[in-house]
């Protein structure tokens, strides 16, 4: 099943040092015209307007010679990997059986150890920051996951119902003075309305053609946030978004805040930790109703629905509804996690809702592996915490994403968790091999 | 059983832009009777099919399934799924359509959608695991477990569809189809691909599901070794018309017949005289 | 009716970029059957060489106007077409038999990779420059309203018609052409049939790569302006294009980024500029609803 085998045979048979120097040669070549202008030569516009060009002809040696070696490592490295990968590509079924239950212990340490984080790093607040983006993303990929894992439904434009979740909840509670738990259900209901009322006229579409409609939405829905600028504050956004309360009791420093309550000194922390269980009980009801939604027969239907459409017809689903509960349900959880996201941050704007959002959630769930929850889990955290590492190099932050994202779909086409759980069994639930599982059409 | 037809498809016919595919086709199937669609390849069985089964919406023509309580249902005026789900007819295909990547009992549980739906109170029941919804759901896994005995694959229940060999396939495809409860079973090519052993089970299969559902079988299939043996009637098809129909040994002598054959494929030909003698 | 007038030789213009976009993705879907999401970022790719190679070219003291666009158009065309085969050679050849979503992501992936590559190499900030193609005539004034015709405009049009028909001969009439229509019916048969299949793929991406470069020139002769973001929104809008054309459909991808290019320019002028495209993805979701298959695409037929 595997493309590149054929060609790594042909690849190993020419292993000498002359065929590697080649090799390099001929990419340090490409790279060298590649880069000429665009690096060798930067343009800016000038003091006068007029535009001035300088150039940098160390930068652009320094870029060829880069991808000279690294030519060369990556050959050599293909080749080691291609003698040692054909015996470590078929894994034997006790090892397999062994990281199955090695897999069953992962779930259980994460859940723990992210109960635990704010009472580890209680003091230090970017780790508790970073939790609460970790989570939120963990929860848009788990509803991500509904649509594109188990429905089988591509969805390039999932951050519409963020948006219009963080935006019911910002102009609910700003306009109306209701309360973060009043509005929590409400942006989750809107942002669900909205998933089937783009459903309902393009679900019947199939594949590239429903991802670009989703995407066109996507910015749609942006487009007009910033434009509606009498309801929406347009670019400026909507700021002064009140904070939740631990169930009506604020989380300040007054009279009749939380810490006073309890008798307690207050401490900004407080909203914190509260924010990181918040986000984290609404990543964990994600799961459970997912894992519940599973094994109900809508659930089976979904999965019915991503193995074979026609088969689904044939057995009286209708795939219609079937689509829209998948695609609803998948916007009621992003709705649910954009009302967090505008209490957490207390301004919102179009800009934190762009297709850069989607296509990370999107990569989120590939690489997290086609319907698998554990899988989803780990690789928001892989990505949201690699990303982090970038902090320091804003601007080659989405260089260094981009280049990922190509490299871990290369590495790993299905994802880190590549088997199916099946639903029910009769004596022993056995892992479905990936290659068997279908990634739907629509 | 009683008597009388369970579907009469009445001057059908399906166009494709210029070609005509099913040309004015008339035949019943009658209930508790295993009735036949034969012919050479390519002369419009499957396009029936899909026109009982709603996957195609027929150029003219009407098809009506009698169940038996009596009310007609006219099948060319429904979707697809409200087909399966509403007159309760069920199929399978030539090309075996499982859901490769669930196992054999997901694939059963599957078929039993629309029942299980309404026991999970459209979900919300489910969600909450009312205890009405549990013992649907206990119901209908040991609906799948007899299922899968019947067609000798309990040990198998656990596996991945998709890794299933090519005879097991076939039945729990057909096993599936029977999992909904259908009145009317549309079986396409059922032997296609099987070994002569496996087609004397599937005529077993077929003949049984009959005795003891009294479901109405409606089939594509080009063994005549399993046509001839369960066959109540045989209609023949050719270039989209109806060139035979009878029983078994009418069909069987008809020149019609063997001439359509002869010049479509030697070997059917040959097996369709063999059969006869 | 002048004004009209006006509007629709802009729209015109505009589409003529747009098809020229278009054609590179309505190729690669057509013969491999993925959406390059890169696409966009090849014709911002194109557009900042044309801009950088017409600063140098300038400064070495070339003035004869339309050799330096003639130069400027063989050095985009090409370096952006060196991007084309490169992206399909790192991106989407591993991936060529994978499962579907691994390439889109890996497109995506790579379509960040290359606006940010910009951003980095060359700056944020938008890019003008100076017109560089001036005058113009004016085709009839009437009430103090003149529907004029730049010489800019006349050189897109001419430009995107000219490469068009040279497409048009290269994959009709061309070995390469007969490769690629191979290819996209069946290409285990066509490799049976002594078809290089890989080297038929990379020319697919080289040749819509040097078309976008193209339509980069011409989007920078017209606008007088690049940056690295605008890759995204023009590489939608191109595909919405392809879409509306009908996928797959080289006539179709030209005809649909008029249509698209039309739609914008009029929408601008007689209801809203901030809409324009909200109501050109509007019109994508409308048709694909009505017309699935897009104004001149094969209906497809689902096999059961």
């Amino acid at each position: 099943m595997t493309a590149s085998a054929p060609e790594r045979t042909s690849t190993s048979r020419a292993t000498g040092a002359a065929f590697i120097f080649k090799k390099a040669l001929i990419s340090a070549l490409v790279a060298l015209v590649l880069f000429s202008l665009m690096i060798g030569i930067r343009t800016e516009a000038g003091p006068t307007g007029q535009l001035i060009y300088w150039t940098r002809f160390g930068d652009l040696a320094s870029m060829v010679a880069i991808v000279f070696g690294g030519s060369i490592v990556v050959e050599l490295l293909r080749q080691w990997w291609g003698a040692a990968g054909t015996t470590i590509r078929v894994i034997p079924p006790p090892v397999q059986t062994t990281l199955a239950v090695a897999g069953r212990l992962v779930a259980p340490a994460l859940l723990i150890f992210a109960l635990l984080v704010p009472v580890i790093f209680y003091h230090q607040r970017y780790i508790l920051d970073l939790g609460i983006l970790v989570l939120t993303y963990v929860m848009l990929g788990w509803g991500l996951n509904i649509v594109v894992g188990l429905a089988g439904l591509l969805d390039l434009g999932y951050v519409a119902f963020y948006s219009v979740g963080a935006y019911s909840y910002a102009l609910l509670s700003t306009n109306f003075d209701l309360s973060f738990w009043v509005c929590l259900p409400l942006a989750g209901i809107l942002a669900a309305f909205w998933g089937v009322l783009l459903g309902f006229p393009v679900l019947r579409l199939r594949g590239d053609y429903l991802a670009i409609v989703t995407l066109a939405f996507g910015e749609i829905i942006r487009l007009v946030i910033i434009n509606w600028q009498s309801l929406t504050g347009g670019p400026n956004g909507i700021s002064g978004i009140p904070r939740p309360t631990f169930f009506g009791i604020p989380l300040t420093a007054s009279d009749n805040g939380l810490a006073a309550k309890l008798g307690i000194p207050f401490s900004p922390t407080h909203r914190i930790v509260f924010l990181f269980y918040l986000i984290l009980a609404l990543a964990l009801l994600t799961n459970w109703v997912t894992i519940r939604l599973r094994r109900l027969p809508i659930g089976r239907a979904w999965e019915a629905l991503r193995e074979d459409e026609v088969a689904c017809r044939a057995l009286g689903i209708n795939t219609t509804t079937t689509k829209l509960t998948a695609f609803a349900t998948g916007a009621m959880f992003g709705g649910f996690a954009g009302a967090f996201f505008a209490t957490r941050q207390g301004f919102i704007s179009p800009e934190s809702f762009t297709f850069q959002e989607s296509a990370l959630v999107l990569a989120i769930v590939v690489l997290g592996g086609m319907g698998s929850q554990l899988g989803v889990a780990l690789a928001a955290l892989a990505m949201i915490g690699g990303f982090e590492l970038f902090r320091g190099l804003e601007q080659f932050r989405m260089l260094v994403f981009g280049l990922a994202m190509v490299l871990l779909m290369i590495w790993r086409p299905r994802g880190l968790i590549g088997h199916r759980a099946p639903t029910v069994f009769l004596k022993q639930s056995q892992a479905i091999s990936s290659d068997l599982v279908k990634e739907g059409h629509g | 059983m009683s008597g009388g037809d369970i579907l009469s498809v009445d001057h059908l016919t399906m166009r494709f832009g210029g070609i005509v595919a099913v040309n004015d086709l008339s035949f019943a199937a009658g209930r508790g009777e295993i009735t036949a669609l034969i012919g050479p390849n390519g002369a419009g069985k499957t396009t029936v099919f899909n026109c009982v089964t709603g996957f195609y919406k027929p150029t003219s023509g009407a098809i009506r399934l009698t169940p038996a309580n009596g009310t007609a249902i006219q099948l060319e005026r429904l979707n697809d799924f409200r087909i399966a789900r509403q007159a309760k007819v069920a199929r399978t295909f030539q090309n075996i359509r499982l859901f490769p990547g669930m196992t054999a009992l997901e694939n059963l549980m599957v078929a039993q959608h629309n029942a299980l739906m309404r026991a999970s109170g459209l979900t919300f029941l489910g969600l909450i695991g009312a205890p009405s919804w549990r013992s649907a759901e206990k119901h209908a896994i040991d609906q799948a477990k007899l299922w899968l005995d019947r067609i000798g694959l309990l040990d198998r229940a656990d596996d991945a569809a998709g890794n299933l060999p090519y005879g097991d396939q076939r039945r729990l495809e057909i096993a599936r189809a029977m999992c909904t409860g259908p009145v009317l079973l549309c079986l396409d090519e059922p032997a296609a691909g099987l070994n002569a052993r496996e087609s004397a089970g599937l005529s077993e299969l077929l003949l049984s599901i009959r005795a003891d559902y009294g479901t109405s079988i409606l089939l594509i299939e080009h063994d005549m070794s399993v046509v001839m043996e369960i066959s109540d009637r045989i209609v023949v098809m050719d270039y989209g018309v109806k060139i035979a129909e009878g029983a078994p040994r009418e069909v069987r002598d008809d020149p019609k017949v063997i001439a359509a054959y002869l010049g479509a494929d030697e070997e059917e030909a040959i097996a369709v005289m063999e059969s006869g003698t | 009716m002048d004004y009209f007038a006006q509007q629709v030789i802009n729209g015109i213009v505009l589409g003529s970029i747009y098809g020229l976009i278009a054609i590179g993705y309505t190729m690669v879907y057509g013969i491999v059957g993925m959406i390059n999401f890169a696409h966009g970022d090849i014709f911002m790719i194109g557009g900042f060489i044309a801009l950088i190679s017409f600063l140098v070219l300038v400064s070495i003291g070339l003035t004869a106007i339309p050799l330096i666009l003639l130069i400027v158009l063989l050095v985009s065309m090409a370096i952006t077409a060196l991007y084309g085969w490169t992206v399909e050679r790192i991106a989407y050849r591993p991936l060529r038999h994978s499962f579907r979503l691994a390439p889109m992501l890996s497109a995506i992936g790579m379509s960040f990779v290359l606006s940010n590559f910009s951003q980095v190499a060359q700056g944020a900030r938008v890019k003008p420059v100076p017109p560089i193609i001036t005058g113009g005539y004016t085709l009839l004034e009437q009430n103090g309203f003149a529907v004029r015709l730049s010489n800019a405009q006349i050189v897109v049009v001419v430009t995107t018609i000219v490469l068009l028909a040279i497409f048009t001969w290269l994959v009709s009439r061309t070995r390469l052409g007969r490769d690629m229509r191979a290819c996209e019916q069946d290409q285990t048969m066509a490799a049976l049939l002594g078809v290089d299949v890989d080297r038929t793929i990379s020319m697919t991406f080289v040749i819509g790569a040097a078309l976008a470069a193209v339509a980069g020139m011409m989007y920078l002769l017209y606008y007088g302006l690049v940056d690295f973001f605008m890759g995204f929104v023009a590489g939608i809008k191109a595909f919405t294009a392809a879409v509306l054309g009908g996928i797959g459909s080289l006539p179709g991808a030209m005809l649909g980024g008029l249509a698209i290019g039309l739609i914008e320019t009029l929408w601008s002028a007689y209801f809203s500029v901030e809409y324009k495209d909200v109501a050109a993805f509007s019109i994508l979701i409308i048709v694909l609803i009505f017309l699935p298959t897009g104004l001149l695409g094969r209906p497809e037929v689902e096999k059961v």
